[in-house]
C-alpha cells in the first residue's frame, strides 16, 4: 500500500484561526480507510475541533491501540507525535505520556474491540486514574480490522452481515465510565459532527479524564438492517439528550442548535461549555442521573447522545500524585540527582 | 578449639511472630560489630503461620555464599524440628526452649543441645500474651549475646534507637534481653567455642538489600516515573524507590514531587506506561518478577520495534505464581533476552553485589537511552531481598545523563533532512523526536515495522528487513556498551563462567579447588549481547563450567546461539532447588565432573596455601594427559 500525501499548498481563501493556521495545518494523510466509514467523520470532527481550539498542532499527542480506528490518528494532527501502540493498551502508553509531560494533550482513540474487549481492564483503570485527556472510541459494534466478528458493544439479538444473531449481553462503556468516577462522559454519532465537535473541544479543554464514545458505523461489515449501530439505526433512534455548544475564553462561537434551555459550565481554563439541554429536565453534573438515563434509554432501545455528565471542577492524576508543575520529562540532573553528599548521608543510614 | 567469626547461624521461626525484627537485630549488631555476614531470609509465599528460616553466614575470610549444614540452629519453630536438628553440622549447637519437652527421640548424641526455658521465664514477666510471642525472640537474642559474645551495649543500643518516640516499648525489650543474657550467664557454658569478635576490616562498608540499592541507583540515574504491579520478590524495590524518592525529590517549599509511582493493573499495564513515559523522554522503569515479563512480552516487542527506551529490573524468583514465589532462581535468562514475537533481542545486565544494582539501575537508563530500546537488569530474589555487606554506593557528581540522540527545536531547525529511523551515524540508532518539540518538524507516527526509515507507512519487503538489518548494526553497538566480563585468572586450560548472584560462594568455590588441585580461569558475564571478550574466553579454553541456577542450562543455550562456541565445550554446573546456590554445590560438580573425566589435577607447590608459589606441578592426575578431553 503506498500512502498519499496531502498537498500542503494552503488555499488563500481558507480561514485561519487564532495562531493564524487552516484547517488544512490539523489534517494528516489521506485516510486508507472504507469510503464510508464513520471513523473517518469522528478524524474530520478531530481536526475541525483542534482548530477551532486554535492549539499549535504539535502540543498534541496522539495514542491509539490496534485496529481500523486505532490507525486513524494518522488521519489528523499530521504535526502531531502519534504512537500506535498494541491492542488493548492504549490507555496505559496515554498514562505514561501524561506522566512524563503534562503540558500536551493528549487524545486516545481506540475501537470497541480494542476497548471493551481485549482492552476493558485498561479502560477501566485509566478512568479511574483520571488522566488528563480526551479518550474517543469509534464504537461500531464489530472488528472492523479483523474483518466483521462481534464485539462486546455489540447489543444481544443484533446480527452479523450473514445474519448471525449476537447471543451475549453488550457492554456499555458509557455506563461503565459513569460507574468508575470519569469526570466527563459523552456518547455520539459520527454522522452528527455539530454534536460531535463540540464535544470534542469540551473534551480537551476538560481537566482529568473525558470519555467520549462515537457510534461509528462499519460501512464493510455493521452497517446493514440487523445491526444497532448502523446509519439508519442511529438516525432513527438516536435520542440526544444534551447538545454541548462549546465556547472558548475569548471569541464566541455561534451554532445553529435547536433552542432550548442553555447551561453554562466553567472550565479550568476560564473558558466555558455551554450545554444546551433539550429535556429540561437533564442534569449533567448528576453522576447518579445521568447513568439511570442511559439505562432507562437503553431499555426503550434509544441511544443517549450528547453530554452525560461533567464535573467541571475535577482533579487529575498529577494533582492527585501532587507532582511538579514542570513536565517530569523535562527534568535535568540538577532537579533529579541528589549528589554523592545525600549519598553519604543514605549510605549512613544504612550502617 | 575456639574459632572466630567463621559460623553459619540458623533461626527456624514461624512467619507473622515477630522473628524478623529480632533476627534483623542479631544481624545489624554483628555488623555493627565489624563481622562480615550474609543474611539470606528462607520464607514461605504465606503471611502468618508458615515456617520461616533467616540464616546468617558469618565469615572473617568473606565469604558470603550460601554454605551447606548449620553450626548454629536456633531451633523455635516446633513443626520444622526435625529437619531443624538434622541440618546441624556433626560438632554443631542446636539452642531450643525446653520449657516443654521435646520428642528425645530427634535429639543426637553427635551435637550439642542448648536448652533455655524461653516460655518459662518470660510467663511471669509478661502478662500479655501477644508481649509473650514477641518477646521469645527478644529472649534468645539475649541469651545469643552471652553465648557468642555479642557486645550487649550494641544490642542494647540499637533496641533505643529502633523504637525511638516509642520509649514504652524500649525497657521491656531490653528487660527481655537481659533475660535471657541472664540464663545464659547463670546455666550454661558462655561463650561457646564459636563466637564472634570484633573486627576493624568492615570499614565503611553498608549493609543493604539489592532492591533498595536499584531504587537508589534509579533515583540517582533520573528515573522519574516508576509503575509497576505487586509481585515478590520485586515489590520492595517500587516501595524503596517511592520511599527515597519522598525523601530526596521531594519539594521543600511546595511539598510537590519530582516523580510519580503509580501502582498498575497488572504488569502489561506497568510496561505501558513505562513505554509512553520513554517515547516522551522521560525515564522511566518497572520492577517485576518472572510471571509479570511473561505479560509484558508483547509490549517489550513493539518497544523494540519502535525504538523507546524502558527499563525493566526482573527480580528472578522460581518458577510459576504457584511454583515457589519466595525462593531464589535464575529462570528467566532466556524469556529476557529474547522477550517477544518476530525477532526480537533485549540487552540484559547481571549485577551480582546490592552496589552492582545501584550501578546498573543508573546505567541501564543510561543506556536504553542510548540504545533506544527496552535494557532488562536480571537480578534476583537472593541479591534483591536479602541484607547484604557491601562497599558504599558513589556518585560522581560530574557525571552526565546520557539521554542519547534526541533533537531539540534547535536541531531541528539546522537540519532539512530528518529520518527517524535513518542510520546517520552508522551505529544503527537513528535520532529521536519527542512529541511537543517543534511546531512544524520532526513529527511522526509511531508504529512497529510496517514503515520506512522516514517512519513513513509501507509493508514493502525490503524495507522490513532494511530496517531489521538496521537493528542487527544496533545490536552489535550494544554489545560495546553493556559492562564488559570481570575476567580473572589466565592461561588456564579450563575456565569457570557465572553470572548475576552465583557470584556469592564463586570466590569460596574457587578457593576450595585451588586447594583440591584444580585452577580455573574465572569470567562473571555482566552484560548481553555478549562483548568479544566472552566469546574469547569460551574460545580460548579447552572447556568451561558453567554455573547456574536453572534446570536448563539457559545462560549456556544463549552463549551457544549467540558466540557459535561448541556446546560440547561447556560443563553445566546446575542447582534450582530455590535455595542459593552454595561453594559445597560448585566445588563436588567440579570436582565429579574431573573425576568422570579422569582430569588430571593440579597443586601449587606448598599445596593448602592459598596463593602460594605460582609454580605447578601434577601431583595426581587419574589420567594422563591427552585424555582429558571434554565429551
Ligand atoms: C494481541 C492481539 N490480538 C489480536 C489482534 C488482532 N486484531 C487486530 S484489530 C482487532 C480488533 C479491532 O477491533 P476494534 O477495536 O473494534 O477496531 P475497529 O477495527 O472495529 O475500528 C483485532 C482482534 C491484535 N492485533 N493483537
Ligand atoms: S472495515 Fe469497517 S471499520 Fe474498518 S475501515 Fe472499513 S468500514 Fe471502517
Ligand atoms: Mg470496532
Amino acid at each position: 500500500m503506498t500512502f498519499v500525501a496531502k498537498p500542503r499548498v494552503h488555499h488563500p481563501l481558507l480561514p485561519t484561526n487564532e495562531i493564524g493556521l487552516t484547517r488544512r495545518d490539523y489534517e494528516g494523510l489521506v485516510s486508507t480507510l472504507c469510503a464510508g466509514c464513520g471513523h473517518d467523520s469522528v478524524s474530520a470532527a478531530i481536526v475541525q475541533a483542534c482548530a477551532e481550539l486554535a492549539i499549535p498542532p504539535h502540543l498534541f499527542a496522539k495514542v491509539s491501540g490496534i485496529g481500523c480506528s486505532s490507525k486513524t490518528p494518522s488521519y489528523f494532527l499530521g504535526n502531531s507525535h502519534g504512537f500506535n501502540s498494541v491492542h488493548g493498551r492504549m490507555p496505559s502508553v496515554a498514562t505514561g505520556a501524561n506522566l512524563a509531560n503534562r503540558e500536551l494533550y493528549c487524545i486516545g482513540v481506540s475501537g470497541d474491540g480494542d476497548s471493551a474487549s481485549i482492552g476493558i481492564g485498561q479502560f477501566a483503570h485509566i478512568v479511574r486514574r483520571r488522566i488528563n485527556m480526551l479518550y474517543i472510541v469509534d464504537n461500531n459494534g464489530t472488528y472492523g480490522l479483523t474483518k466483521g466478528q462481534f464485539s462486546a458493544t455489540n447489543d444481544k439479538g443484533s446480527t452479523s452481515k450473514k445474519g448471525v444473531p449476537n447471543l451475549y449481553e453488550p457492554i456499555d462503556l458509557v455506563s461503565m465510565a459513569l460507574q468508575i468516577g470519569a469526570s466527563f462522559v459523552a456518547r455520539s454519532f459520527s454522522g452528527d459532527k455539530t454534536q460531535l465537535v463540540p464535544l470534542i473541544k469540551a473534551g480537551l479543554l476538560h481537566r482529568g479524564f473525558a470519555f467520549i464514545d462515537v457510534i461509528s458505523p462499519c460501512v464493510a461489515f455493521n452497517n446493514h438492517n440487523g445491526s444497532t449501530k448502523s446509519y439508519d439505526y442511529l438516525r432513527t433512534r438516536g435520542a440526544s439528550v444534551v447538545t454541548a455548544d462549546f465556547i472558548a475564553a475569548g471569541e464566541e462561537i455561534t451554532a445553529d442548535y435547536a433552542p432550548g434551555e442553555v447551561e453554562t459550565v466553567h472550565m479550568p481554563d476560564g473558558s466555558q461549555l455551554r450545554l444546551r439541554k433539550l429535556d429540561t429536565s437533564y442534569d449533567p453534573h448528576n453522576r447518579a442521573h445521568a447513568l439511570e438515563h442511559v439505562l432507562e434509554a437503553q431499555q426503550e432501545g434509544e441511544v443517549v447522545t450528547g453530554l452525560l455528565y461533567v464535573d467541571p471542577d475535577a482533579s487529575d492524576c498529577h494533582e492527585i500524585l501532587d507532582t511538579v508543575e514542570t513536565p517530569l520529562n523535562a527534568l535535568g540532573e540538577e532537579e533529579l540527582c541528589p549528589g554523592s553528599d545525600a549519598l553519604e548521608r543514605i549510605n549512613a543510614s544504612f550502617r | 578449639m575456639t574459632t572466630y567469626n567463621d559460623f553459619v547461624i540458623r533461626f527456624a521461626n514461624v512467619n507473622g511472630s515477630g522473628s524478623a525484627s529480632a533476627n534483623g537485630m542479631f544481624a545489624k549488631a554483628l555488623f555493627r560489630m565489624g563481622v562480615p555476614i550474609a543474611t539470606r531470609n528462607i520464607f514461605p509465599s504465606n503471611i502468618e503461620g508458615l515456617p520461616t528460616w533467616f540464616e546468617v553466614r558469618v565469615s572473617e575470610d568473606r565469604h558470603h555464599g550460601r554454605r551447606e549444614g548449620v553450626d548454629l540452629m536456633v531451633a523455635m519453630n516446633a513443626e520444622t524440628y526435625a529437619e531443624d536438628v538434622a541440618s546441624v553440622v556433626p560438632g554443631g549447637y542446636l539452642l531450643y526452649d525446653n520449657s516443654k519437652g521435646l520428642d528425645r527421640r530427634l535429639f543426637r548424641a553427635d551435637i550439642t543441645e542448648i536448652g533455655i526455658p524461653i516460655a518459662k521465664l518470660i510467663l511471669p514477666e509478661f502478662p500479655d500474651p501477644k508481649q509473650r510471642k514477641l518477646f521469645k525472640n527478644i529472649v534468645y537474642l539475649g541469651a545469643l549475646s552471652a553465648l557468642i559474645n555479642i557486645d550487649f551495649e550494641v544490642i542494647t543500643g540499637m533496641v533505643s534507637t529502633q523504637y525511638r518516640g516509642k520509649d514504652e516499648l524500649i525497657a521491656p525489650n531490653i528487660h527481655a534481653l537481659e533475660i535471657g543474657r541472664g540464663y545464659a550467664r547463670e546455666y550454661l557454658d558462655c561463650p561457646l567455642p564459636i563466637q564472634l569478635r570484633r573486627t576493624s576490616g568492615l570499614g565503611d562498608s553498608i549493609m543493604i538489600d539489592g532492591n533498595a540499592a536499584a531504587a537508589l541507583g534509579a533515583i540517582y540515574g533520573g528515573a522519574t516515573i516508576c509503575a509497576w504491579y505487586p509481585i515478590t520478590p520485586s515489590t520492595s524495590m517500587a516501595e524503596a524507590f517511592e520511599k527515597h524518592a519522598g525523601q530526596l525529590r521531594t519539594e521543600t517549599d511546595t511539598g510537590q514531587r519530582k516523580f510519580a509511582v503509580l501502582q498498575a493493573e497488572d504488569e502489561l499495564s506497568a510496561i505501558g506506561i513505562v513505554i509512553g513515559a520513554g517515547w516522551n523522554g522521560a525515564r522511566a522503569f518497572t520492577a517485576t518478577s518472572g510471571p509479570g515479563l511473561s505479560l509484558m512480552s508483547e509490549f517489550l516487542g513493539l518497544a523494540y520495534f519502535a525504538e523507546i527506551p524502558a527499563v525493566l529490573f526482573d527480580i528472578q524468583r522460581a518458577g510459576p505464581s504457584t511454583g515457589m514465589p519466595t525462593r531464589t532462581q535464575q529462570g528467566d535468562v532466556l524469556l529476557a533476552a529474547y522477550a517477544s514475537h518476530g525477532d526480537t533481542k533485549h540487552p540484559l545486565m547481571f549485577p551480582s553485589t546490592p552496589r552492582e544494582c545501584f550501578e546498573f539501575a543508573a546505567d541501564a537508563l543510561d543506556l536504553a537511552d542510548r540504545l533506544q530500546t527496552p535494557v532488562i537488569v536480571l537480578s534476583d530474589l537472593e541479591i534483591g531481598m536479602n541484607d547484604n555487606l557491601s562497599e558504599p554506593l558513589t556518585w560522581d557528581d560530574d557525571r552526565r545523563y546520557d539521554r542519547g540522540k534526541v533533537l531539540s527545536r534547535e536541531d531541528l531547525d539546522a537540519i532539512e533532512d530528518f529520518g527517524r529511523y535513518v542510520d546517520v551515524d552508522g551505529d544503527g540508532i537513528g535520532y529521536r523526536t519527542l512529541p511537543g518539540a517543534h511546531p512544524t518538524k520532526g513529527a511522526f507516527f509511531t508504529r512497529g515495522t510496517s514503515r520506512d526509515a522516514y517512519a513513513r507507512y509501507t509493508e514493502a519487503p525490503e524495507a522490513y528487513t532494511e530496517n531489521m538489518d538496521r537493528l542487527l548494526v544496533k545490536w552489535r553497538t550494544a554489545a560495546s556498551l553493556v559492562p564488559a566480563p570481570e575476567i580473572s585468572g589466565h592461561g588456564h586450560r579450563a575456565g569457570i563462567v557465572f553470572y548475576g548472584s552465583t557470584a556469592m560462594p564463586m570466590g569460596e568455590a574457587l578457593e576450595r579447588l585451588a586447594d583440591d588441585g584444580v585452577q580455573l580461569d574465572a569470567m562473571r558475564i555482566r552484560g548481553f549481547p555478549f562483548s568479544q571478550e566472552v566469546t574469547e574466553f569460551l574460545y580460548r579454553h579447552e572447556f568451561v563450567f558453567l554455573v547456574e541456577q536453572n534446570r536448563d542450562a539457559q545462560m549456556k543455550t544463549l552463549l551457544v546461539n549467540e558466540t557459535g562456541v561448541d556446546a560440547a565445550k561447556i560443563v553445566p554446573v546446575l542447582y534450582y532447588g530455590g535455595m542459593s546456590i552454595s561453594a559445597d554445590i560448585i566445588q563436588e560438580s567440579v570436582l565429579d565432573h574431573y573425576e568422570k573425566m579422569r582430569l588430571p589435577r593440579l597443586w601449587a607447590v606448598g599445596r593448602g596455601t592459598r596463593g602460594g608459589t605460582p609454580a605447578m606441578q601434577t601431583v595426581i592426575g587419574r589420567g594422563t594427559p591427552g585424555e582429558d578431553s571434554v565429551a
